[in-house]
């Protein structure tokens, strides 16, 4: 029989005595049984709840229902009471509740997930490799796919007939017979042209980064894509050097690759850049040792290195393409860089073919999540 | 590219040992990209770029480890006959073992030629003792064209050292003139090439431009059909070999030969480079014609092909060699400040570390007159590559070593200049990956078909397309969305969501446009999965494609709510690819600004889909002109609100668009929501009409609502609700 508060009618303290007694030793025997939380819940309600708790009631049946030359010694005995059942209730409450097999859950069930969208690994990583030069104070700069000879070749520093264009294995637009040359549509096989599409718009200074899509006539393996993607630099201003090109490299793979990676440039060669180079950076997978543990690290072929980007300082012949914007190679110099964003993220994540990135399969970009 | 170590040493004293001499090479751009074998076995895998073709063959590399190291380069010796000219005095330069640059020297000698070429303007002939005569016709695409006749040789297998060297640079030996003329090659890079004399018609060379309708058939067995474009060789009656690219089947040296003409000529870039590519053609031999000769290294080169087919074949030599000059190619000096170098490089190089690095590269150094230290710099021949100032500053870089400049970040001016539509696309694209939709990339090619069926706008066509398959420029996201879903169905992933943001191209007349799309697709499974008990509004049993369409057309306005616009208006002229009634189209201000619902079956057949799959298209070009949705605080009510249902009954021709509009219709500000929260059709409902139970909630701002206002809503909504044609339900 559950403890009910009575109400009093002897007010002297041998029967008050008792009525404390009686409800404490209930409060004892209520507190070691053990709940789950809809009965903790219940128990601190019964006990403290302002609407007719215990505490509620005895207020009314015993503190209000006192005759008034008992008043101060009952008020004085409730208080006391209020504060140590309080107390006690909220220590039992804060022991564990014993386990019982017919309340408890089963917590290694699995949690129900509800689905969220995971980012392509490519652009994630484009967006890092972007997001280090905005907070550089770089500009996004973008152009389009479709460009003409001019922009993707010409302007670039590659004359007609160079055997430099033999690197990029260019698909071309049908039709384009007619037209000179330079107007000739093709897709773009890197974003370097929106470097000079920017540098046409913008009188210098500028440092802009461009991140976009790019198409060689290359048939897809489990290394190549006739779509990838790229990010572009280019910083212009009169007082940029190859010192300048190094060490905001450095700084842009430290910040993607952790404060410890180191880079180290290698002569190359670019028409639109001279002196052009390739930066390597320490190899993010094994940290520049060329070890896993005792194996030997793939990406960087037991190097310690990988080959992340091709750079260098803006060739005098670009700038002659833009003079009239204000870029006199005599007055102005500047840096720019390229890297192909598939590999990059090909390497960090650890894949093995380029083809999973293009195929949408769920079961892919989902741990990507 | 493969180049034997122990041939590279043959040439320069190197002090380290292989590992680490392919690093120091690697390290001034001669990359080492692998080694193998061991000992004298011991291969380099090199990657020589476009610009540098003199340092594509042995003594090239051997010039720059002398270079880097600082040590002499030996001269490549040769007993052989020389030009006339130089056998003057060039023979004996080419032995002097101080020499650095035995085909400098050559070179250098070629300023004393001006008078011959300037004497004949428009055609060079050269003719040795033995009257055979060398006829520059085309002298833009030959500048010079140095020949000897060896006699009485014996056609034979190489010796062994030879024909194993050549094999250790991946190439095949075939009889010792053919390698006599490949092995110089591969040693110090100029090619040439080695004709039965006595195939050789007439008497005579002609470097000229094939006539149309000649033809000839080149080593490789094939019979080409030359055009007037193409730089040939010819003898008095035929053309005889492509020049620069390959010989001729008919004059080639076979067993039966006897008598040899060499051939090491230098000629012009462009032209052998077009004729290679008319021809399909790559060849050792084009590979580097293209990429720019030693012009001073002809005489040499004859004279050691000469030298090493008498070593294994005997025979004699005719005269001397014949050596017709057409032109000087023109190498003017270049002028280096050194205040440029500083500029561009920025460390402080001194001025005698920079001319050391030069020097040692083979550059002549001449101080010119002024207040700033600058220098006429007097290029080797061998370095075509080098033009212009910023060519030599990128020598002295790549000499001092790139790792050896400091790093420094630049000091910037200017500000930054904010994108709009990164945001909003940022926006679009965060919207989607929270409603469950994983992003996917796909490729930028489809098919005609699906240009048919997806693509409203004209194609753009690819010449050179991977693959039929593949010859357009998408017009549209969807073919690559719905192949990507196709791809998950068909490896037992029924449960996918994707979405694609992208351009899409239209060729508009003789341009092209590119526009910003997004598409996203949702199987039925995933829809089904996903769908929220509450939100499933459809009653009737076995019925689900309206709530599966109204999941979709969600996760559509949930997209476009980011973004300010009026009304969303809604119509059913989706493309032809949805199916009808279960598709429509959103209007903003009249304009189409997205399309979405299930796909129509019989491109879910065509496309072997196997279930059910809906998809949504987005303008995102349009939605971008669009601001982002302003986000404003509304005060939080105070008062509690009242609820109230209503069951009706209406003809199937009654859209909740209408019954909504009544209800706005009525102005009632205190109504704050109203929506279906249950539809049902069969059953006890007759065919040709729906129940639907109906929710308002109605609250103040400003007071609790008392029961008779609220009474007094309800019944002008059920009211307007019959005049619609709705029977209420009890």
């Amino acid at each position: 029989m559950a403890y009910t508060v009575p109400k009093l009618k002897d007010f002297s303290p041998a029967a008050l005595d008792g009525a404390v007694a009686e409800l404490l030793s209930a409060l004892e025997e209520e507190s070691a049984q053990p709940g789950n939380a809809d009965a903790r819940k219940a128990f601190r309600d019964r006990w403290l709840a302002r609407k007719d708790g215990i505490l509620t009631q005895i207020n009314e049946l015993w503190l209000k229902a006192a005759p008034k030359d008992a008043k101060r010694d009952v008020g004085q005995r409730v208080n006391k009471l209020k504060a140590e059942v309080e107390q006690k209730v909220e220590a039992a409450l804060e022991k564990k509740p014993a386990a019982s097999a017919d309340t408890s859950l089963d917590i290694s069930l699995p949690g129900i997930r509800r689905p969220i969208g995971a980012e392509h690994p490519i652009i994630r990583t484009m967006n890092e490799i972007v997001g280090v030069f905005k907070n550089l104070g770089y500009s996004v700069a973008e152009g389009p796919v479709i460009e003409t000879d001019y922009y993707n070749f010409e302007a670039l520093n590659f004359p007609p007939n160079h055997p430099a264009r033999d690197t990029q294995d260019t698909l071309f637009l049908a039709n384009q017979e007619t037209k000179p040359r330079r107007e000739q549509l093709l897709l773009r096989t890197h974003t370097s042209p929106v470097q000079i599409r920017t540098m046409e718009k913008m009188r210098p200074p500028v440092r802009i980064v461009i991140p976009g899509k790019v198409h060689r006539n290359d048939p897809p393996d489990a290394s190549h894509s006739p779509m990838f993607h790229q990010v572009e630099g280019l910083a212009v201003d009169t007082n940029i050097t190859f010192g300048d090109l190094k060490g905001t490299l450095d700084h842009a793979m430290k910040a993607l690759f952790g404060s410890s990676a180191k880079t180290a440039f290698r002569p190359s060669f670019f028409p639109f850049t001279e002196p052009s180079a390739e930066m390597y950076v320490s190899c993010f997978i094994c940290g520049g040792s060329g070890k896993r543990g005792s194996d030997p690290c793939r990406p960087c072929k037991q190097t310690g290195w990988i080959e992340i980007l091709g750079c260098g300082m803006v060739d005098p012949n670009v700038f002659e393409f833009v003079k009239h914007n204000g870029y006199d190679p005599e007055k102005v110099s500047g840096f720019a860089f390229g890297m192909g964003i598939d590999r990059i993220a090909m390497l960090k994540y650890g894949l093995d073919d380029l083809q999973l990135f293009f195929q949408g399969d769920v079961r892919f970009l989902e741990q990507f999540g | 590219m493969k180049l034997s170590a122990q041939w590279i040493r043959e040439f320069v004293d190197v002090p380290v040992d292989n590992g680490r001499l392919a690093e120091d090479l690697t390290s001034i751009g001669i990359a080492v990209e692998g080694i193998s074998g061991e000992g004298a076995n011991t291969v380099f895998e090199m990657e020589i770029g476009t610009n540098r073709p003199d340092a594509m063959n042995h003594y090239g590399v051997a010039r720059e480890a002398a270079a880097f190291y600082g040590i002499a380069l030996k001269p490549i010796e040769t007993s052989g006959a020389k030009a006339p000219r130089e056998s003057e005095s060039g023979n004996a330069a080419l032995k002097r073992s101080s020499t650095q640059n035995p085909a400098a020297e050559a070179g250098s000698h070629s300023g004393s030629r001006s008078g011959t070429a300037g004497a004949a303007p428009s055609r060079s002939t050269s003719s040795a003792g033995s009257g055979f005569a060398i006829v520059i016709d085309d002298k833009d695409g030959c500048a010079r064209y140095t020949a000897q006749i060896v006699r009485g040789v014996k056609i034979a297998n190489s010796p062994e050292h030879l024909a194993s060297r050549l094999a250790l640079v991946d190439q095949r030996a075939i009889n010792n003139a053919a390698d006599a003329s490949n092995y110089t090659l591969w040693e110090m890079g100029h090619p040439t090439h080695a004709f039965d004399l006595d195939l050789l018609q007439g008497g005579k060379i002609v470097v000229r431009r094939a006539r149309d309708g000649e033809t000839l058939k080149t080593l490789d067995g094939v019979d080409r059909k030359l055009s007037s474009e193409d730089l040939i060789i010819a003898d008095a009656n035929r053309p005889v070999a492509l020049a620069g690219v390959m010989g001729g089947f008919d004059t080639m040296i076979t067993d039966k030969t006897k008598n040899i003409l060499i051939e090491s000529a230098w000629f012009d870039p462009v032209a052998v480079r077009k004729t290679a590519k008319r021809h399909g053609l790559h060849t050792d031999a084009s590979h580097r014609f293209e990429r720019g000769a030693d012009y001073g290294a002809t005489s040499l080169a004859c004279a050691l092909v000469s030298q090493r087919i008498m070593e294994s074949g005997g025979g004699e030599l005719e005269g001397s060699q014949i050596d017709a000059v057409a032109r000087e190619i023109d190498q003017a000096p270049v002028v280096l400040r050194i205040s440029q170098v500083h500029r561009m490089l920025g460390s402080k190089l001194e001025t005698h570390q920079i001319l050391a690095i030069l020097k040692r590269l083979g550059f002549e150094l001449v101080p010119e007159p002024g207040a700033q230290p600058e220098f006429s710099v007097q290029i080797p021949s061998w370095r075509l590559d080098i033009e212009r100032e910023i060519d030599l500053i990128e020598e002295v870089a790549r000499l001092h070593g790139y790792n050896n400049f400091a790093n420094t970040l630049p000091s910037f001016s200017g500000g930054v200049v904010e994108n709009p539509e990164t945001a909003k696309a940022a926006k679009a694209r965060s919207t989607l990956l929270a409603l469950g939709y994983n992003e996917a990339v796909s490729l930028s090619f489809v098919s005609n078909e699906d240009a048919e069926t997806f693509s409203s706008t004209p194609v753009v066509e690819l010449a050179n397309p991977l693959s039929e398959e593949a010859s357009l420029m998408r017009g549209s996201l969807l073919p690559g969305m719905l192949e990507m879903v196709a791809f998950n169905l068909n490896r037992g992933t029924d449960y996918v969501r994707l979405f694609e943001m992208g351009d899409i191209y239209e060729g508009s007349g003789f341009g092209t446009a590119e526009h910003a799309r997004i598409c996203f697709a949702a199987t039925a499974s995933a829809l089904n999965r996903d769908m929220p008990q509450g939100g499933v509004l459809d009653k009737s049993k076995g019925e689900a494609g309206l709530d599966l369409f109204r999941s979709i057309k969600g996760d559509v306005e949930r997209v476009l709510d980011a973004f300010e616009h009026n009304t969303l208006q809604y119509d059913d002229k989706s493309s032809e690819y949805y199916e009808p009634g279960r598709s429509a189209r959103v209007l903003v201000n009249g304009a189409p600004l997205a399309q979405f619902g299930l796909l129509h079956p019989q491109v879910v057949t065509r496309r072997k889909l196997r279930q059910d799959v809906y998809v949504a298209e987005i303008n995102a070009e349009e939605l971008y002109k669009h601001s982002l949705r302003l986000i404003r605080y509304e005060p939080l009510p105070k008062y509690p609100g009242v609820e109230r249902d209503f069951s009706f009954l209406f003809p199937d021709k009654v859209t909740f668009d209408q019954i909504e509009k009544a209800v706005q219709g009525l102005v009632i500000t205190e109504l704050r929501s109203f929506g279906p929260v249950e539809i049902f059709r069969g059953g006890s409902v007759l065919a040709g009409s729906y129940s639907i139970l109906l929710r308002a909630k109605f609250q103040s701002h400003d007071r609790t609502l008392r029961e008779d206002e609220v009474n007094d809503w309800t019944a002008r909504i059920v009211s307007e609700m019959q005049k619609l044609g709705g029977t209420q339900r009890a």
